[in-house]
């Protein structure tokens, strides 16, 4: 416990926009046949560094199949809620699921991020008694400690019970148990986030885990069988208020990004595929009269291509889906970013206007078909997927993996582990930065980054910025 | 306490009149959980003949209160559950669990000693109606004092300082909360043990 408030954590967005730029971007390593340790590597991202764009440090897991996926801090801006009254938490140390294991490794990043270490190592068993859930996933940094969603239940294959969210003592790592009291329909699960001092959280749905460990089940996507619910929470009463279904043909709702400011009440989901047209979708949801409403607000079409250059699975269409994998939301809410991870696009919308997203730019780099090379030359396998944006929105970073055995069904030729960056042009424009290309390890791919000091999906605040 | 409550309604609401509205709940909360711990010893205290021991008592509380404070020090996760509309409430739970009402027990209890024992004789109804009206009074005051210096704190805030105040000003004051607990109940215990005269 320190005596100071933490120096990054911030009361507003605003604040946190003025504090001193990211200095190393934390980055998850999975080796996709599990014959090795999956990894944390530190990469350098201090212009002018002599280890510039490198990675300088590598925490390798003492365990093999974990897959790591999605990680997140013990602590965060959010510890300066006036609420919770109690500030004194250190920005320390990163909660490491392992998506395909159920284990969960707390990493230390002090006293330097290039001597982070295991700090703790919580086994899948003590997750499965003292939760009933599997398969943890998004981590967030919040009220009552540390909440992790889960994508699976009980049982082997994770169907024994619905999956949800559990929550973590924020300086032991103890497992508290499930989150919610009251989960209404709820029975799917992803990603989550909230409105603090509004009180709320809001959940998405992907698949259970049959669904997605073995590959994606084609017969269930064109039979809708997906996720297609967006659900509300009552944060403290930890109570389902409302479900809204999208329609059943908008399958797999993942990234949940609500505004950052907390007075405004709105955010953004970003689908994966209409089985109608296969296009990938943005919705914008947002509260009004004391309930929720979300609407469609930006389609990206399907790209036709050839059949020689479409995997398996995609050759019955003739065309490559955009497959909006991830999205994030700039600190001050004005810029989302959308990986099309089949079409190979990052497409960066100015939402200033939040039911009106307007395309202001875009950066082609790999895909399905098009294989678009970096601008350095370099072959980039896979698509944009992961995409983190520091806190001054000058920066936009992005790896290339979307999970081990979906990879194999898209990208049947490998996706080595890649990480490339993107300048925001000031009025709009992404453009990729040259010199920013992370090289790693052989056997490896690359799946969530996390800045140092705190980025645009991590930090939630308890103070506008007005 | 909670002053930064009061910024983050005004900045929310963005109304000098939410600021106000909220240091209302919380100084109504803070006064509630003086009250709730000091009335029951405005009762015991129209026991004159066991005075000492009722001192004593209520000294060993606060010190043994002040131990548990020092050897508890988990994050607070019961106060998150109660949400951002219920500022009364959040307000008089935390009083309680600092235990700012065990603060003022032995001050209440030394003011009532002086006015007490030349009264010894008077009705006990008498004697708890006085005791009632101090405990009354030493709650208003402290809160009244509390809601004062923290509305000064979150007018400056939300109208000159800006937000960056809000975590340059906070302090980690949980050990210095916890020592002089322990300091006053143990100031308080010497003093009924040895009367000064």
């Amino acid at each position: 416990m320190t005596i100071r408030p933490d120096p990054t954590f911030h009361a507003s967005p605003k604040l946190a926009m003025e504090a001193p730029p990211e200095s190393f971007a934390y980055t998850l390593l999975l080796s996709p046949d599990f014959s090795k340790p999956d990894a944390l590597a530190v990469v350098d991202v201090r212009p002018g560094s002599a280890t510039y764009s490198q990675v300088v440090h590598t925490v390798t897991m003492p365990n093999k199949g974990d897959e790591f996926h999605h990680f997140g801090w013990n602590a965060c801006s959010s510890a300066l809620s006036p609420l919770a009254g109690h500030a004194f938490l250190e920005r320390r140390y990163l909660i490491i699921p392992g998506i395909r294991s159920s284990r969960i490794y707390i990493v230390d990043t002090k006293p330097d991020p290039t001597q982070a270490k295991i700090h703790k190592i919580i086994e899948p068993e003590e997750i499965f008694k003292k939760t009933g859930y599997s398969r943890p996933h998004t981590v967030h940094c919040g009220p009552q400690g540390i909440y992790v969603s889960t994508l699976g239940g009980g049982g082997k294959d994770g169907t024994d019970g619905p999956p949800g969210v559990f929550i973590m003592d924020c300086e032991t790592f103890e497992i508290l148990g499930q989150w919610e009291i009251d989960r209404g329909p709820q029975k799917l699960h992803y990603d989550f986030w909230w409105n603090l001092p509004r009180d709320y959280m809001v959940t998405s749905e992907w698949a259970l885990p049959p669904q997605f460990e073995n590959g994606i089940v084609p017969e269930d996507l064109l039979s809708n069988k997906y996720g297609h619910r967006i659900h509300f929470w009552d944060l403290r009463a930890r109570r389902n208020v409302q479900t809204i279904d999208l329609g059943a043909n908008h399958q797999m709702a993942l990234e949940v990004r609500p505004a950052h400011d907390p007075v405004r009440e709105y955010g953004f989901l970003g689908v994966v595929v209409d089985t109608t047209n296969l296009e990938g979708s943005i919705w914008t949801w947002w509260r009004e009269g004391g309930k929720f409403h979300i609407e469609k607000t930006a389609t990206i079409p399907a790209e036709p291509a050839p059949k020689d250059q479409l995997p398996p699975l995609l050759q019955g269409f003739g065309a490559v889906p955009p497959l909006v994998s991830d999205i994030d939301l700039s600190m001050d809410d004005k810029l989302l970013y959308v990986s099309c991870w089949g079409t190979g696009e990052m497409r960066q919308y100015d939402v200033t206007d939040p039911r009106k997203p307007r395309l202001a730019g875009s950066v082609r780099i790999g895909g399905i078909a098009r294989r678009t090379p970096h601008l350095n030359g370099k072959a980039f396998a896979g698509g944009p997927q992961m995409v983190e944006i520091s806190r001054d929105g000058r920066r936009v970073y992005w790896t290339n993996s979307l999970y081990s055995t979906w990879d194999d069904q898209f990208y049947p030729g490998g996706i080595p582990a890649a990480e490339v960056m993107a300048i925001a042009k000031p009025g709009g424009g992404l453009e990729l930065a040259k010199d920013y290309w992370v090289s790693f390890p052989d056997g490896y791919r690359a799946h969530q980054i996390r800045l140092d000091g705190g980025d645009c999906s991590t930090d939630s605040f308890c103070y506008p910025s007005a | 306490m909670g002053w930064p409550l009061a910024v983050s309604a005004g900045l929310m609401e963005r109304s000098p009149r939410a600021l106000a509205a909220a240091l209302g709940s919380l100084a109504a909360g803070h006064l509630f959980a003086m009250l709730l711990v000091i009335l029951p010893f405005a009762l015991l205290a129209a026991l004159v003949d066991w005075q000492r021991q009722v001192q004593i008592g209520a000294s060993l509380i606060v010190i043994g209160f002040g131990i548990f404070r020092l050897a508890s020090r988990r994050h607070p996760r019961a106060l998150a559950r109660i949400g951002p509309t219920q500022l009364g409430l959040w307000s008089f739970a935390v009083a309680i669990a600092h235990g700012a009402g065990l603060m003022l027990v032995p001050i209440y209890l030394g003011l009532c000693r002086g006015a007490d024992l030349d009264q010894g004789h008077q009705a006990a109804g008498t004697l708890i109606n006085a005791n009632l009206g101090m405990a009354v009074l030493v709650s208003v005051v402290h809160a009244t004092a509390m809601i004062m210096a923290g509305g000064l704190a979150a007018w400056l805030v939300y109208r000159y300082f800006g937000l960056k105040f809000v975590s340059r000003s906070w302090f980690n004051l949980d050990t210095s909360w916890a020592l002089s607990l322990i300091l006053v109940g143990a100031i308080a215990l010497v003093l009924s043990l040895y009367p000064s005269r």
